[in-house]
């Protein structure tokens, strides 16, 4: 079926990828929806990429779906890429052009294009129009390649590592870019980082990605709301570590022990208190050491 | 208004805004009629997803901290001052938590810390007639 979703940007369902013996995706399901920011959050070759491309029609499922604005973007790619502004992980424009000429030659590609706003973004980004790509520091190619991913406005913004190796200038007119695209009505951004930090800035919802698998996704606020730090103490030390309900990682020796749990708060701590243990504080935990905890928890 | 957003801490975003409201209203730093800027300008500001500071100026209009003006903005409402109190037992409350947890971690029970303040309070009371 090729009706546009109203609610969702890009479903994905069951979707599954091996290179060779390696399984780069895993059942891989999400749904970004329409007006949000969403992150996907992973350490290297974690498989984002990899989705990424599918998203883009560039791969193609081995089993599984993939729908961007309800179309196949394998089948349908001109229904997809005409609404969506891509800037990929390696930057990959054309080195020999100049500045000038490569708004040019985007311009042609895109009915769409606004010559007015990717002037005011060249500006803004102090792109030479003389320069050629080739002679560009990493920063300006990058600012390059937002420009040309922002110009025609499309409604979903697809970035891959946006802010990867930039310095902080550059990574703040990134984050910038991504804040204007979703204040205006409609648009939708889905970007992938390994900077928690902008993560937790931008994003309305996020999924962690291990491995080739989606472990844990949903909203922001939910997420952080239902992952807690406790600190443990027992009266004499447990003769093996302690077993919390829902604990995907448990640090410390002897009598005090500190678990990072997924769960509700009241059923984390009292499942701590069955093991004789005192729940000495309930913290917040950091999306850094949510995605820490995640990384190195057992798959069920 | 200058806030600032911590990412390191577990705390959501939209909470640190709407607490951080509270305090300059709690301290006078912003008074009743005071405009709050925009959701767009704001989040430019503080590099920050529009939704979530819009979701910050939900839950303090809900409390009724702030009151959206049809077509011209959001402003600290009338009721600041009894709201203020308010508050300000609330950030000591969180303080109050804190030490209790720390009273917890050193097994000093809640009467005892009580009488501690209480000491403490004598302590550092001005002398009369000095």
């Amino acid at each position: 079926m090729n009706t546009p979703s109203a609610a969702n940007v890009i479903e994905v369902a069951g979707l599954n990828r091996t290179f060779g013996s390696k399984l780069a995706l895993n059942q891989v399901a999400l749904k970004v929806r329409r007006g949000r920011v969403f992150g996907l959050v992973g350490a290297n070759g974690a498989g984002k990429t990899t989705l990424i491309k599918h998203l883009l029609g560039r791969l193609t499922p081995q089993s599984g779906t993939v729908r961007v604005f309800g179309f196949d973007p394998v089948a349908d790619p001109v229904a997809v890429l005409a609404r969506t502004g891509y800037l990929s992980e390696n930057r990959d424009l054309p080195g020999w052009m100049r500045v000038e000429e490569l708004l040019r030659y985007m311009q042609a590609f895109y009915p769409g294009w606004e010559t007015a706003y990717a002037e005011e973004l060249r500006q803004r980004f102090g792109l030479d129009n003389r320069a050629k790509i080739k002679t560009l520091s990493r920063g300006e190619n990058a600012k390059a390649g937002l420009l040309v991913a922002l110009a025609y406005r499309p409604e979903l913004l697809l970035l891959d590592e946006p802010s990867s190796g930039l310095d902080p200038v550059v990574r703040r007119d990134i984050l910038e870019a991504i804040i204007r695209t979703v204040a205006d009505e409609g648009r939708t951004v889905f970007f992938s980082s390994h900077l928690l930090e902008e993560v937790e800035r931008v994003a309305d919802d996020l999924a962690m990605m291990f491995n080739g698998r989606v472990v844990l996704a949903g909203a922001l606020d939910d997420v952080k709301e239902n992952h807690h730090r406790l600190v443990l103490r027992f009266e004499s030390a447990p003769s093996s570590p302690p077993l919390v309900e829902g604990m995907l990682s448990l640090t410390g020796n002897g009598k005090e022990w500190t678990a990072i749990c997924n769960g509700r708060q009241k059923e984390v701590a009292s499942g701590a208190a069955r093991l004789g243990g005192r729940v000495l504080a309930v913290e917040s935990p950091s999306l850094d050491e949510i995605f820490v905890a995640w990384a190195g928890a057992k798959p069920e | 208004m200058e806030l600032h957003i911590s990412t390191g801490d577990g705390v959501p975003i939209y909470l640190q805004i709407a607490n951080q409201v509270k305090y300059l209203v709690a301290c006078g730093r912003l008074g009743a009629g005071d405009e709050i800027p925009p959701i767009r300008v704001l989040a430019h500001q503080l590099l920050v997803n529009p939704n979530t500071i819009a979701r910050a100026y939900l839950e303090l209009e809900r409390e009724g901290v702030v009151q959206k003006r049809h077509g011209s903005g959001t402003f600290i409402s009338d009721a600041g001052s009894p709201l203020a109190h308010k508050e300000r037992l609330k950030i000591l409350a969180e303080r109050v938590d804190a030490l209790l947890a720390e009273a917890r971690h050193f097994e000093v029970e809640p009467a005892e810390l009580l009488r501690l303040i209480k000491e403490r309070s004598q302590s550092i009371q001005p002398k009369e007639g000095k």
